[in-house]
C-alpha cells in the first residue's frame, strides 16, 4: 500500500510536463558535473598549462610562432606523413578487421572466448616489445624473408601492418558488441520482402551498424594519428608522426614552444576529427532492438560461411598469433636451451634495473589498473549517461571533449601533470593515485563511446513509459537502461582496463621507480646491455601478455553467466 | 535482478566515494610527508641509477636520512623535467646531468652550490664549474663502438680501431648507430667525431660514413638489441650488424648478465672511437632538505659509494683511489685517449650539429 502511494504522487510530480523537464536538464548537469570537473582539473589545466608555458614569454601570447613552425618544411612534412598513414592504416584496418567482427558476433564456434581475449592483447602490449616481435616476422631473417625474401622493416608496409595488428580488437569489439546485438530477424524480414542478401545487409545492418562503425574508425583513425612507438621502431629515423615530433621537442630538446604548436596542432586535427564524427554519428542515431548476443550467435552453415571463418581464422594466426609467439618463444629461449630461467630471475631483485624484483611490477600493474578502471567507469559512465538524452550544442561540445585525451600526446600530459599537480590542494605529485588518473584518462573515452552508441539504441519510448509509471529519472535509467547496457558496461570496463595496465607514455613520466607498472619494467629491462636484462624483458612482456588475456577471459566468462536471460 | 542492478549502483557509487577519500588521503600524506623532510632525503635521477643495498642502508644508517630514490625516465627527458619542476622539485638532489646537458642545467638556475666533502679526491680533469661549486663529478664513461668478436674472428678480418677505420670498405655496410636527436650514444659519437674533425670537418667524415653504408635508427635499445649481432637480443633477433655505437663498458655487461658466465666477452670496444661522457650530482635550487640533499651528495663520491658503482651503473669511478672491480678490468676497456668537448662549446652548438647532421644524414 505504501509502496503503490508513493508511486502515485511521484507519477504526479512527472505530469507536470515543464517541471518535469527542468529536472531532467537537472539532473543531466548534475551527471554532467563529475566528468566535467575531472576533466577540467586532470586533463585541461595541465595541458592549457603546458601549452602556455611553451607560447608565452615574460606574460604575453607569442602566437606569430605558430606560422613560424608551421612554415618549416620538415613540420608540413611530418604533418602530410601523419596524416596520409592514419587514414590508410584505418582503412586497411576495417578492410580485415569488419570480416572478424561479424565472425566474432554471428558465429558460435570453440575457443571463440579465447580467442576474442587474444586478439585484444595485442593492445595493450608495450610498442617496444611489439615493434621487436613485428621486426622478427617482418626484417631481415624473418618470415616473409625466408619464405619469400620479402622484408618490410623501414618500410610503410611495417607501420600499416604493425597499426592492424595494435587495433584489430578496437573494430572486433566496438563493431562486434553491438552487431552481435542486432536482431537478425530484421534483415530475415527484407529478405523475405524479396531484398537480395547483399541489400538486405546493406538496408537493415549496415545503418544500425553505422554509429559503431564510425566510432571504432575514429578510435583506429586517433590511435594511428597519434601513433608513438610503432613509427619509431618500424619505421626508423626517416618516418616521424606528429606525436613523435612532440616527443622529439619536448623531452629531448626542451623546445617548449615548437612543442606547444605542434600539440595545437594536434589538438585542431583531433577536434576537427571529432566534429565530423559527431555530425556523421547524428544523422544516424536511431533506436535500434537488441536481442541477447548468445541467442543469435551459431554455428556457421554452408561452405561460404565456413570459409569466411577460416579465412578469418588464419588472418588473426598470421597478423595476431605469430607475433606474439615469437615474444613467448624468446622469453624462454635461454644460453642452454628452451626453459624458464628468465621468469626465475624475475623474482630476485639482485638484477640491478630496479629496487625491487622484477616480478613486483606485474602485482603494481594490476593495482593501478583496477583503480584506473573504476575512475573510468564511474567517469564515463556519468558521462555516458548524461549524453544519452537528446541533446543541445553545449553537450554535444562535452560529447567530443571527452575524446580528447585520446589525441594528446602523452609526453604532453605527463609534462603538465609535473607541472601543475604539486601544489597543495592538488599535491598529487608524490601520489600513487596520479599514475591511475593519467591512466584513466585514456579510459573514459573507451567506456562513453562502448555504451553511449548502446544507451542511445534503448528506445527512449521505454523510458518514457517509465516515468509515466513515476519512476524518477535515476530509477528509470537503473530499470531501463542498466539492465540493457550491462554487457556494454562489462566490456567498457574491459577496455579500459586493458587500456591501464598497457599505457605507457604517461606512466613512464610519473610513475615511481619502487612501484613500476609492467610496460615501465619492460622498457627500464631492455634499456640495459646484458642476456639476462633482455630475457627478462621478454619474459615480463609475455607476462603481462598472459595477464592481459586472462583478465579479459575472466569478463568474458563473467559477461556470459551474468546476461544468460535477461534480455 | 534489480538486486544486482542495486549492486552494481552502490558499488560505483561507493568506489566513487572512495576515490574521492582515497586521493584527499594521498594529498594529505603528501602533507604530511612535508613533516618528515629532516628525516628523508630525495634522489632524482634516471632510469640507470643503482646502487647497492646494503650500500644504502649503511649511508641512511650513518646519516639518519630515509633515502628516497626516484628514477626519472631517460637521462634527457630527466633532466628537461627537472628543469620544468625547478621552482616545486620532486627531490632535493639530482644526479644523472652529463657533460652534454650540463649547460642547460646551470643555463636554466637547476642547481644551488655546495662543495661536497671528499672533492679534492676527485680527479681534477672532471672538476667542472669550479669558482661555483653547482654541480659534482660522479662517474666517467666512454661512447664507443662495439664490434661482435665472432663475427670478426669468422671472417678474418680485423675489427676497426679508429673513426678513420669506420669508413673503410673492408667495413660496408657493418656499423649500425643511432639518431643524434634522440639519442645520448647516438650525440655522443657525433660529438666524437666532431671533436676529432673539427667543426668544419665532421660533415665530411659522415658524408663517407653514409656512404660506406652506416644504418642509423631511433634509440640505444633498438640499435644494441635488434641490429647488432654481438650482443644477447641481437642474437636472438638475428641482427646482422656486427658493428654499433654503445659504451666501453657493454662487454663487461654481456659477461655479467649471462648464466653461465662466459670466460671471455662476446664483445669489444674499439678504442679509437670514444667520446667521454661525465655525470654530474648537483643540490636542487629549491631543494626542501637542504641539509640532507648536502650529505646524499658527499656519499655519492665517498669511496663506499664510488667502490659500489661500476657494477651497478657501468660506468667508471671519479674518485683518484677507487678500486675497479676485477670482471670491470678483465672485460672492460680502459680507454686512454676518449674524445672530449667542453659542456661550453657542446651548448653553444648542440642544435646546429643536430639539425646538420639530421639533413646531412637521414634525408
Amino acid at each position: 500500500m505504501d509502496l503503490a502511494r508513493t508511486e502515485v504522487g511521484k507519477s504526479r510530480k512527472g505530469r507536470k510536463g515543464r517541471k518535469g523537464l527542468s529536472r531532467g536538464s537537472a539532473a543531466r548537469l548534475g551527471l554532467m558535473a563529475v566528468p566535467v570537473a575531472f576533466f577540467a582539473v586532470f586533463f585541461a589545466y595541465p595541458v592549457a598549462a603546458i601549452v602556455a608555458r611553451g607560447l608565452k614569454v615574460g606574460g604575453e601570447w607569442q602566437f606569430g610562432r605558430i606560422a613560424d613552425v608551421l612554415a618549416q618544411s620538415d613540420v608540413r612534412h611530418v604533418l602530410w606523413f601523419t596524416t596520409w598513414q592514419a587514414l590508410a592504416s584505418t582503412a586497411l584496418t576495417l578492410l580485415i578487421a569488419l570480416p572478424g567482427a561479424y565472425v566474432f558476433a554471428r558465429f558460435e564456434f570453440r575457443g571463440k572466448q579465447i580467442l576474442r581475449a587474444v586478439v585484444t592483447v595485442p593492445f595493450v602490449l608495450p610498442t617496444v616489445v611489439v615493434g621487436t616481435a613485428f621486426l622478427a616476422l617482418l626484417g631481415r631473417g624473418g618470415l616473409l624473408d625466408e619464405m619469400w625474401g620479402v622484408r618490410l622493416d623501414t618500410t610503410v608496409w611495417a607501420i600499416l601492418l604493425a597499426h592492424v595488428f595494435f587495433n584489430y580488437a578496437v573494430v572486433v569489439r566496438t563493431v562486434g558488441g553491438l552487431w552481435s546485438q542486432l536482431d537478425p530477424r530484421q534483415e530475415e524480414a527484407a529478405r523475405m520482402l524479396g531484398a537480395s542478401r547483399w541489400t538486405a545487409w546493406r538496408t537493415v545492418t549496415l545503418p544500425a551498424l553505422g554509429p559503431a562503425v564510425a566510432a571504432a574508425s575514429l578510435m583506429v583513425f586517433l590511435f594511428t594519428f597519434t601513433s608513438f612507438g610503432v613509427v619509431q621502431i618500424l619505421g626508423g629515423p626517416a618516418y616521424s608522426t606528429l606525436e613523435v615530433e612532440i616527443y622529439r621537442q619536448t623531452a629531448q630538446l626542451l623546445d617548449l614552444s615548437t612543442a606547444a604548436v605542434l600539440t595545437i596542432v594536434q589538438f585542431a586535427a583531433v577536434g576537427m576529427i571529432l566534429a565530423v564524427h559527431a555530425w556523421t554519428v547524428r544523422r544516424r542515431e536511431t533506436a535500434l532492438k537488441l536481442v541477447d548476443a548468445s541467442a543469435v550467435a551459431r554455428r556457421p552453415r554452408g561452405a561460404g560461411q565456413w570459409t569466411l571463418l577460416a579465412g578469418v581464422m588464419v588472418t588473426i594466426a598470421v597478423l595476431i598469433l605469430l607475433p606474439l609467439g615469437v615474444l613467448i618463444e624468446r622469453s624462454l629461449s635461454g644460453p642452454g636451451g628452451y626453459g624458464f630461467t628468465y621468469y626465475k630471475e624475475l623474482t630476485s631483485a639482485d638484477g640491478g634495473a630496479f629496487l625491487v624484483p622484477p616480478i613486483d611490477a606485474v602485482w603494481n600493474s594490476l593495482q593501478y589498473a583496477l583503480a584506473a578502471t573504476a575512475i573510468a567507469l564511474v567517469i564515463g559512465g556519468l558521462a555516458a549517461a548524461a549524453l544519452t538524452r537528446k541533446a543541445g550544442r553545449l553537450v554535444r561540445g562535452f560529447d567530443a571533449l571527452l575524446m580528447l585525451p585520446l589525441g594528446v600526446s602523452a609526453v604532453t600530459v605527463g609534462f603538465g601533470f609535473l607541472i601543475t599537480l604539486d601544489k597543495p590542494p592538488l599535491d598529487l605529485r608524490s601520489t600513487w593515485i596520479l599514475v591511475p588518473l593519467a591512466q584513466a584518462l585514456v579510459g573514459v573515452p573507451f567506456v562513453v563511446r562502448t555504451m553511449l552508441p548502446v544507451l542511445r539504441a534503448v528506445d527512449g519510448r521505454l523510458r518514457e513509459a517509465a516515468a509515466v509509471l513515476g519512476a524518477s529519472p535515476l530509477r528509470a535509467w537503473r530499470e531501463v537502461d542498466l539492465p540493457m547496457v550491462r554487457r556494454a558496461l562489462l566490456i567498457a570496463a574491459g577496455f579500459a582496463f586493458a587500456v591501464s595496465l598497457g599505457e605507457f607514455g604517461a606512466t613512464v613520466f610519473i610513475a615511481r621507480p619502487d612501484n613500476p607498472t609492467l610496460p615501465v619494467a619492460v622498457a627500464r629491462l631492455l634499456g640495459r646491455a646484458g642476456e639476462l636484462n633482455y630475457g627478462q624483458a621478454m619474459a615480463l612482456s609475455t607476462i603481462l601478455m598472459v595477464v592481459c588475456a586472462v583478465s579479459l577471459l575472466l569478463l568474458e566468462r563473467l559477461r556470459t553467466d551474468r546476461t544468460t536471460g535477461e534480455f | 535482478m534489480s538486486t544486482t542492478t542495486k549492486k552494481v549502483t552502490v558499488t560505483a557509487v561507493a568506489v566513487g566515494l572512495g576515490l574521492v577519500a582515497l586521493s584527499a588521503c594521498g594529498s594529505e600524506s603528501a602533507g604530511s610527508g612535508g613533516k618528515d623532510d629532516s628525516k628523508s632525503v630525495t634522489l632524482v635521477s634516471h632510469d640507470s641509477f643503482n646502487v647497492s643495498k646494503d650500500v644504502l642502508k649503511e649511508f641512511e644508517k650513518q646519516s639518519g636520512y630515509k633515502v628516497n630514490v626516484l628514477k626519472d625516465g631517460d637521462a634527457g627527458a630527466a633532466v628537461n623535467k627537472a628543469i620544468l619542476s625547478k621552482d616545486n622539485p620532486q627531490g632535493d638532489v639530482f644526479f644523472g646531468v652529463d657533460n652534454t646537458l650540463l649547460s642547460r642545467a646551470l643555463d636554466n638556475g637547476l642547481f644551488q652550490s655546495y662543495e661536497a666533502k671528499g672533492l679534492d679526491q676527485v680527479n681534477s680533469q672532471f672538476r667542472v664549474d669550479q669558482g661555483k661549486h653547482r654541480v659534482t663529478p660522479v662517474d666517467s664513461g666512454d661512447i664507443c663502438v662495439n664490434y661482435d668478436k665472432k663475427y670478426f674472428a669468422d671472417k678474418k678480418l680485423a675489427p676497426p680501431k679508429s673513426f678513420e677505420d669506420l669508413t673503410k670498405p673492408a667495413y660496408r655496410d657493418l656499423l649500425v648507430t643511432e639518431n643524434v636527436a634522440t639519442s645520448s650514444p647516438g650525440l655522443g659519437f657525433l660529438l666524437g667525431t666532431a671533436a676529432q674533425y673539427g667543426d668544419g670537418g665532421w660533415q665530411g667524415y659522415w658524408k663517407k660514413l653514409k656512404a660506406n653504408g652506416v644504418k642509423v635508427v631511433d634509440g640505444w635499445e633498438q640499435a644494441y638489441n635488434e641490429e647488432f649481432s654481438g650482443s644477447a637480443g641481437g642474437k636472438k633477433a638475428k641482427g646482422d650488424r656486427p658493428l654499433v655505437v654503445s659504451y666501453a663498458s657493454s662487454p663487461p655487461v654481456e659477461v655479467l648478465y649471462a648464466k653461465p658466465q662466459p670466460k671471455e666477452a662476446p664483445t669489444g670496444v674499439a678504442t679509437g672511437t670514444c667520446f667521454r661522457q661525465v655525470e654530474y650530482a648537483g643540490l636542487l635550487s629549491n631543494a626542501k632538505n637542504e641539509k640532507g640533499g648536502k650529505a646524499l651528495l658527499d656519499f655519492l663520491i665517498s669511496t663506499k659509494f664510488q667502490d659500489d658503482m661500476p657494477l651497478n651503473m657501468f660506468v667508471n669511478p671519479v674518485r683518484e683511489n677507487a678500486e675497479l672491480p676485477e670482471l670491470f678490468v678483465k672485460h672492460g676497456v680502459t680507454i686512454d685517449k676518449p674524445e672530449t668537448m667542453a659542456p661550453k662549446k657542446i651548448a653553444d652548438n648542440r642544435e646546429q650539429w643536430v639539425k646538420s647532421w639530421t639533413s646531412l644524414v637521414l634525408k
